[in-house]
This record gives C-alpha cells, sequence and structure tokens, in this order.
C-alpha cells in the first residue's frame, strides 16, 4: 500500500514533468533554447515515470529492464541533444542571446518613458 | 587480455538479465555469442580504454548520486522558468574550462552538462568547451567549475 502511493507520486511527479516540458518546447523562442525544455522530459520525467514504474513491477526482471532503459537514455539523450545543436550550428542557426532580449527591454522602457 | 574478458562476462551478464529464462541450451547459446562479440569486438580494435572504460567504475559510485542530485535541481529551475508567465530566460552562448585530461573525461564533462537542464554542450575544444545556457545563472554554476572538478575526480590519474 505504502509502496503503491509511493509510485503513484513519482508517476504523477513524472507526468507533471513531461508536460512542463512539452510546453516548454512550445513556449521558449528558439531551437537552442527549447533544447533545454526538451531536456526536462529526457531526465527528471523519465526518471520518475521509471522509478513510479519500478515500484509498481517489485523485484522482477521487469524492474532490471526499466533499470537498463534509464541507463541507456542517460547515455543516449546527451548525444542526441549535442548532435542536435551541432546540426544547428552547421545549418548557420544564430542562437538569440542575452543582449537581443535586453535591447528589447530598453527600447520599451524608453518607449514608457518619453 | 582481462579487459577482453571483463566485456565477455559484462555481455554475458547483460544477456542473461535480458532473458531471464536458464535452461542450459539457451545458457550456453548467451555464453557463445558473448564471446563472440568479445572476439569481433577484438579484431575491431576497440576494446581499449575508451571504448570499455572499466578503470571509471568504482569512482562514478559518488558521482553518479551527485550528478542525479544536481539534474534534479535544475530541473526544477527550469521548470518553475517554464511556468513562470513572464518567461524570464537570458539565453547565454560562452566557453568554459575543460581540465580533464583524457577524452574520456572530456565526454563525461560534457554530458554531465548536457544532462543538466538548462545548460547544453554544443562543441568540444582542447581545453575548452563551449556550452549554451538558458539563464545567466545556470551559466554561473558551469563557470564556477564545480562539475569541472568532479568530473576530472572521476577521471581519476588513468
Amino acid at each position: 500500500m505504502f509502496i503503491d502511493i509511493l509510485s503513484w507520486i513519482l508517476i504523477v511527479i513524472g507526468g507533471t514533468f513531461s508536460i512542463i516540458s512539452a510546453v516548454g518546447i512550445l513556449r521558449l523562442p528558439d531551437v537552442y533554447t527549447r533544447m533545454h525544455a526538451a531536456g526536462i522530459g529526457d531526465t527528471l520525467a523519465l526518471g520518475a515515470l521509471c522509478g513510479g514504474m519500478i515500484l509498481q513491477a517489485g523485484w522482477t526482471i521487469v524492474t532490471i529492464k526499466l533499470l537498463l532503459i534509464l541507463l541507456f537514455m542517460f547515455f543516449a539523450s546527451p548525444t542526441t541533444t549535442h548532435a542536435l545543436a551541432k546540426a544547428a550550428i552547421a545549418g548557420g542557426l544564430k542562437p538569440l542571446i542575452d543582449e537581443d532580449r535586453r535591447e528589447d527591454g530598453l527600447a520599451k522602457s524608453e518607449g514608457e518613458n518619453p | 587480455m582481462l579487459r577482453k574478458l571483463g566485456l565477455a562476462l559484462t555481455l554475458f551478464a547483460f544477456w542473461l538479465l535480458l532473458s531471464g529464462i536458464y535452461e542450459p541450451l539457451l545458457l550456453s547459446l548467451g555464453v557463445v555469442s558473448s564471446l563472440f562479440v568479445a572476439g569481433i569486438a577484438h579484431r575491431m580494435d576497440v576494446v581499449d580504454h575508451e571504448g570499455f572504460p572499466i578503470h571509471i567504475g568504482p569512482k562514478g559510485i559518488t558521482y553518479w548520486p551527485w550528478l542525479i542530485w544536481e539534474i534534479i535541481k535544475a530541473n526544477i529551475d527550469v521548470a518553475l522558468i517554464i511556468i513562470k508567465p513572464d518567461l524570464e530566460i537570458s539565453p547565454i552562448m560562452f566557453r568554459a574550462e575543460a581540465s580533464q585530461k583524457t577524452e574520456v573525461g572530456q565526454v563525461i564533462y560534457a554530458n554531465s552538462i548536457t544532462l543538466t537542464p538548462g545548460t547544453v554542450t554544443v562543441g568540444v575544444n582542447e581545453g575548452t568547451v563551449d556550452v549554451h545556457a538558458l539563464t545567466i545563472g545556470a551559466a554561473d554554476e558551469v563557470i564556477s567549475g564545480r562539475m569541472d572538478r568532479r568530473a576530472c575526480q572521476m577521471e581519476g590519474d588513468s
């Protein structure tokens, strides 16, 4: 019973972070910042979901397979993220840098105080 | 030789965990296939300190929990930024020190940066890494060099 509650909590956390990750991918402005949002889904959401499922599975071979999925995702996801970033740079996509936004902010504040 | 034997044993253990059926015929097939793969890897000359970095194993016991804790903290930071309506991001691209001596160490460091949400390694050069960060705070975390030192410890002297 206690383990059930714990596994529910973990699965709900994982689901919530998956949704946040998806919202982030939609809200953030460019490729590079969106990769950060996707990173949430790769790490904490996946970890919490797998943790919850491990608690449901108990000491069986399924647990070992879930742990292996986690392990491989931990090695594979940085590699894919890196490949994506490299491809974006090779494609000539300039990352949005903070200074662009700062200019925006300045322009706005000047507009407010003429 | 020890490394090749270790690879064969690891492959067999992996096979055993995935199969879950312990009959003599299947077990012997597993032994044959893991030895076969180890033999191919030997012929391809990929079983070295890079392809099968077994020496790092024991040091990972302290590194992995620390990294997971860092990942959880960074996840919550990024999630909060996404949820907040005003989207307080300050994306920045910068170059940080990577004082690891071996290529395996650099890969560990670069992958650790990428695994932590809010920072992504874009490129690895001689002694430095190019990092894209979502906020100045996340960038400061990398520049402070805490993770760099941990990755150096993990890498060891080899």
